[in-house]
């Protein structure tokens, strides 16, 4: 029983977090200079995502984060009633 | 009402709006003065995070940074972020499931082992003081520019007001008191950028407006900054100038340390809940963002209209701002060329670069300086980066209340930060060196007297420092987060996620990473200053991006060395399993 809710832990911190080195590490620094030719309104894309964007996918990562391990602790305090 | 006299309404309001908190939430056990009883709502304990990350670095300091930086500077927007990301996701739930007072707490606990704490207290210790000094060369430059009274002045005021709050409240006192330092910082911080972005693009939103037309054009305000700096012989502002390994370490280096510091992660032991930590997380970042994301706009704002307010204009016709700052010697002008105009563009104004004042004055009425020029370069101007955020409402002519209210803001940040990490030193010392160490028999009684003693020694050598700043504040920032990446964000994630750790391994890599991560700070910026050139960095990583390079040698020898000894004993085992449940 705990070592599924920690599975589904661990699997929700890898998907999370892969995001969270993509948009910042990835996009605002690895392939920032690539993003650079797209423009979106006075932006430079790949600037944008250094000084901008990175920023904002950490709060909705968060929040992201906050949700499904809200819903995994409901359910796995569903299922331990259960096995009670 | 002139801006002075609006500036001492504005800060003497918000200091008594501090003191009435600190007397109305006062602690009265040791539970309360740690840890604020831990019943503090995760809104509030956001806000708090925020007030209390947010330093006089954040506020004074990035945006006038990034205005120089230009592109370069993201590095502190996704690091001092980014890293609140992994405090939320692995360390800050874990932790509070866990529920002790301190992070020293934790370590000694999770590695059955007194040694293992001292090693964290003693980092902690110094990633903290590094820090409360950088706050108090802050209210200084506030107090001096704004309300014109003498610097240690200021820093005696700004010790008093502290000292009253914390040592009095603890935690519950100074949870609350930045509550409301948040809201007089965000405030100051959004009322002149949101100002700037209308006059120079008719865009209310910083954060559009940066990347927006300027008024009465069709040129966005980016290419045109592009267009300037490259002129004036600078790097074109939306391009990086650092390696790209550079800039990836310095910003895994903030974003890890920044999980790694120990006044932001003991903010996640006042709620009441696991659920509460992750979710005050959230609302910490959000109230963040709130003042990051505006940051690089302020940044782009500054730059440009610096740049028109001063290139080729006369000395005798410069604004009072201009002069005003001259006056406390962050801005200095060496007409190179005898005409009398003001002359702006890459490299060095003087020889040594910063200037050393005689009391004459020159022809054009300008502060004299005793340093040669700097002949390699026409540029006749030497600006401290510090000031941009400060004199930007003054640079674009805003009414004198916002003047007023950006310097009450600037010391709602700097004193916020200033009390969280004075706290996290008292608990340390009292708590750990004394209670769980040297004096285990004290009562909790006289565990809060020592907590309240402390605390008070804390706020006189942070004066202090105030008062006789080390030159080598500036030099040694890196090594705050450095360190706290290097020392105990691995420490913390392996004893969460790696059970078979045990005390050998922990200690070790704590050890290394400090040793390895110290060394290379010291030997570029002490010793081998000559030598402090992408050319002679290891990997071409800077020192201020080494802290990454420690951690991975922490995290790698503290596998190994717990490879070659004994598990943890059970309850170890028992004892992670409990925290990693909800």
């Amino acid at each position: 029983m705990h070592n599924s809710y920690w599975r589904s832990n661990l699997k929700i911190l890898s998907i999370l977090l892969t995001i969270w080195f993509l948009v910042s590490f990835g996009f605002g620094i690895i392939w920032s200079d690539f993003l650079d030719q797209f423009q979106i309104g006075g932006f430079k894309l790949g600037f944008w995502f250094a000084q901008q964007g990175s920023i904002y996918f950490f709060v909705l990562l968060i929040f992201l984060y906050i949700y499904l391990m809200n819903r995994l602790d409901k359910k796995y305090k569903k299922q331990s009633e259960e096995d009670l | 009402m002139d801006t002075q006299v609006l500036t001492y309404i504005f800060v003497g309001i918000s200091f008594s709006l501090y003191i009435g908190i600190a007397i109305w939430s006062r602690a009265s056990s040791t539970n309360e003065f740690y840890i604020a009883g831990k019943g503090v709502h995760p809104v509030a304990n956001g806000m708090a995070t925020a007030a209390d990350w947010m330093s006089a670095a954040s506020f004074i300091s990035m945006a006038g940074l990034i205005a120089f930086l230009g592109k370069d500077g993201s590095v502190y927007l996704m690091g001092w972020t980014g890293g609140y990301v992994l405090l939320a996701l692995l360390l800050a739930p874990y932790l509070r499931k866990f529920g002790q007072y301190t992070v020293p707490d934790f370590i000694g606990a999770r590695y059955y082992s007194n040694a293992a704490r001292l090693v964290a207290v003693i980092c902690l210790i110094f990633v903290s003081f590094t820090y409360v000094a950088g706050q108090m060369r802050g209210v200084g430059i506030v107090f001096s520019r704004f309300l014109e009274v003498d610097i240690n002045l200021g820093v005696i005021i700004g010790m008093c007001i502290v000292f009253f709050y914390a040592v009095l409240g603890g935690m519950k006192g100074i949870t609350y008191t930045q509550v409301a330092q948040y809201c007089v910082l965000i405030f100051a911080y959004l009322v002149p950028a949101i100002f700037i972005s209308i006059l120079m693009t008719d865009n209310p939103i910083p954060q559009l407006g940066f990347g927006d037309t300027l008024v009465n054009s069709d040129i966005y305000l980016l290419d045109k900054l592009d267009k300037v700096t490259t002129e004036l012989g600078f790097n074109a502002y939306s391009e990086n100038t650092k390696s790209t390994i550079d800039i990836f370490c310095i910003t895994a280096a903030l974003m890890f340390g920044t999980a790694g510091l120990p006044h932001v992660i003991v903010r996640f032991f006042t709620v009441p809940k696991v659920s509460d930590a992750r979710k005050s997380a959230g609302y910490a970042l959000i109230f963040i963002v709130i003042l990051y994301s505006t940051a690089p706009a302020v940044s782009a704002f500054a730059r440009m209209n610096f740049i028109d307010s001063v290139q080729e204009v006369q000395y005798k016709e410069a604004p009072s701002w201009f002069k005003n700052w001259e006056n406390i010697g962050l801005i200095a002008w060496k007409d190179k060329n005898n005409d009398q105009l003001i002359q702006y563009s890459s490299g060095n104004a003087l020889e040594g670069i910063k200037p050393n004042f005689t009391n004459k004055r020159g022809v054009s009425g300008e502060r004299l300086v005793n340093n040669n020029p700097d002949l390699t370069s026409t540029n006749e101007l030497y600006i401290d980066r510090d000031i941009m955020v400060l004199a930007n409402p003054e640079i674009a002519k805003l009414p004198s209340w916002v003047i007023a209210l950006v310097a009450a803001g600037a010391l709602a940040a700097a004193l916020s930060t200033a009390a969280g990490l004075l706290l996290v030193i008292s608990a340390s010392i009292s708590h750990d060196l004394l209670k769980k160490t040297f004096m285990p028999h004290i009562t909790e009684k006289q565990e809060l007297f020592y907590a309240r003693c402390s605390a008070a020694v804390a706020i006189l050598i942070a004066g202090l420092f105030g008062i006789y700043p080390p030159g080598f504040v500036a030099q040694v920032v890196a090594f705050a987060f450095g360190l706290a990446a290097a020392t105990i964000f691995p420490a913390l994630l392996l004893g969460i996620f790696y059970k078979r750790l045990n005390k050998e391994g922990a200690i070790a890599g704590m050890l290394s990473g400090l040793v390895v991560t110290s060394a290379y700070i010291v030997n570029y910026k002490f010793f081998s200053i000559n030598m402090n050139s992408a050319d002679n960095w290891f990997l071409g990583i800077s020192p201020e991006g080494f802290g990454f390079i420690g951690m991975i040698i922490n995290f790698a020898v503290a596998l190994i060395v717990s490879f070659f000894f004994t598990k943890p004993p059970d309850d170890i085992y028992r004892m992670v399993d409990t925290i990693r449940q909800p």
